[in-house]
């Protein structure tokens, strides 16, 4: 198996620009990304030999948009969280031989729908036999399915779910990029526009236009690239189903479970070492599930550990420190995103930074809750 | 009859036993012969081992309240607010639904309540499964009995 630290980032970067871009298609979102990347690392497209991206016949038009000629892709696509498994599958792939240098993009005209991915109704599927005919119209009206079962199960309350809100808004303030910066309470929350019950508007993520790119390569060559190397500690990934009324157990997610204990087990490092955490939320309800499904808390624990603020700035964990998909920005494929702020943490770029942080662990979620991915960084050599 | 305007489903051959059934009123679900338990959707193989013995048979209907959001903006064949529902099927296997003869709000749709499915046809080819909140009696027996 892959060894702590063998594999390092050495460029990462988001688009220019972050939020509602009309004047890019979805592919230039990926080539913005890119092309900042690959500055920030120093490099050219002719220097990368790997490529990996979402969709099906994505590495192709990627790889050729960009001029790259590469000897391994990935296409893998679950949904948001597919950034890290292609940070995984890069890893392996490099620490193999296959390649030396990976990029891996994302682009999402999310909200202005330039050059966008059609999602296709496909009424052979299961889902669309066994769900789509009983009305669920998008993630809002899927991704919140288990929500009331769990709040049963674990004693939490609406104002436990909107304080997931709340306290994430106290990061974004911090972070001049993100779209939503001006305080909220509870009581916003609670008072904001019913979407699906029990989720309001403010307990949904945004729907913005964006990307972002990551570079890899093995650790023994990161010294020579002008950034600071942000080392690849432990990944993990798993899958479940893409149907949410399928799932397992509705208050615990069953690829979380694998993911994250895979990823941190592989690391190396224990839970109270972790300085710094992002939890892919999509909906509220995602950064308690990802707490207890990780083991940083126990089952029915995690909305009372954000309530004493132990996520929130000045916290023991701070937790998705750009305020996250709630309030920094959400394309659709949110991962990358979250794979961008654990990066800038470890390299101590982060507008909110995080002192002293070494090791951030990154935990993705895909499709509902249908896949899931998890990375754990360190910025110091194992 | 349903009103129109919703996804309509296709089955495969896989599953037509399924539609077949619920077109006559019946809730077909299959049983694992390694095992014994019954499993959804339909496969022609067991989900919990893999084995090719399996069976259809009829469900009870009976289901109890899983979980559930109330989706508070159109959708075409939906009047909003209404609320997409997860059930628990007396024999195990969970399904997607919406609860009818029932108001679509929080203080009537109370997770665990008792329900039986009710049929409603889409057209000539589909019926869909759906469930209402179970006959009272029904409903203090099950009370009584925890």
């Amino acid at each position: 198996m892959l060894k702590p630290g063998e594999i390092a980032v050495v460029g990462a970067a988001e688009t220019t620009k972050l939020g509602v871009i009309p004047e890019m298609s979805q592919i230039m979102l990926h080539a913005d990304a890119a092309l900042n990347a690959l500055a920030d690392a120093g490099l050219k497209p002719s220097d990368i030999d790997g490529v990996a991206c979402v969709g099906p016949m994505m590495p192709q038009q990627i790889a050729h948009y960009l001029g790259i000629t590469p000897k391994w892709v990935d296409g893998t696509a679950v949904g948001g969280c597919s950034f890290m498994l292609h940070v995984r599958h890069a890893a392996a792939a490099i620490s193999a031989g296959y390649c030396k240098t990976v990029l891996i993009t994302h682009g999402e005209s999310g909200k202005s729908r330039v050059g966008a991915t059609p999602r296709p109704a496909e009424p052979e599927s299961l889902n669309g036999q066994f769900e789509a005919p009983f009305g669920p119209f998008g993630p809002p009206t899927l991704f919140p399915i288990p929500v009331l079962r769990y709040m049963k199960a674990r004693g939490v309350t609406h104002e436990d779910l909107a304080t997931v809100a709340v306290v994430q808004r106290e990061w974004a303030a911090k972070n001049p990029r993100a779209m939503y910066r001006d305080p909220i309470t509870v009581a916003d929350v609670l008072n904001s526009r019913m979407i699906a019950y029990p989720f309001r508007i403010l307990e949904c993520c945004l729907v913005t236009d964006g990307g972002g790119a990551l570079i890899l390569t093995s650790a023994d060559r990161a010294k020579d690239f002008p950034t600071k190397p942000v080392y690849i500690l432990g990944t993990g990934e798993s899958v479940e189903t893409t149907m949410v009324s399928q799932m397992e157990d509705f208050t615990s997610s069953r690829a979380f479970r694998v993911a994250g204990p895979t990823a941190i087990e592989a690391s190396g490092i224990s839970r109270s070492d972790v300085d710094h955490m992002m939890i892919y939320d999509a909906f509220a309800h995602l950064p308690l599930y990802g707490l207890e499904d990780l083991g940083f808390c126990k089952p029915g624990e995690a909305a009372g550990f954000i309530r004493e603020r132990n996520t929130a700035p000045g916290g023991k964990l701070p937790l998705n420190t750009t305020g996250g998909g709630l309030s920094y920005t959400h394309t659709g494929m949110y991962g990358m995103f979250a794979l961008q702020e654990s990066v800038r943490q470890m390299r101590g770029t982060a507008p909110a930074q995080v002192q002293g942080a070494k090791t951030s662990v990154c935990h993705g979620v895909g499709g509902m809750f249908s896949a899931s991915g998890t990375v754990v960084f360190g910025n110091e050599k194992p | 009859m349903i009103a129109p305007g919703r996804a309509k489903p296709k089955p495969t051959p896989e599953t037509r036993h399924f539609w077949d059934g619920a077109k006559q009123g019946k809730l077909l679900l299959q049983r694992c012969g390694d095992t014994g338990r019954a499993y959804f959707p339909p496969r022609p193989f067991s989900p919990f081992t893999g084995t090719r013995n399996v069976t259809v048979f009829e469900a009870s209907g009976r289901a109890t309240l899983h979980s559930y959001v109330i989706h508070h903006r159109p959708v075409p064949g939906f009047t909003p607010p209404y609320a997409i529902a997860v059930v628990e099927l007396e024999e195990g296997p969970r399904m997607m639904t919406n609860i009818i003869d029932c108001p679509q709000t929080p203080e009537a749709l109370v997770l665990d309540m008792p329900l039986q499915v009710a049929f409603e046809a889409m057209d000539e080819e589909i019926t869909l499964p759906l469930f209402r909140p179970a006959p009272a009696a029904e409903r203090q027996s099950k009370a009584g009995g925890k």
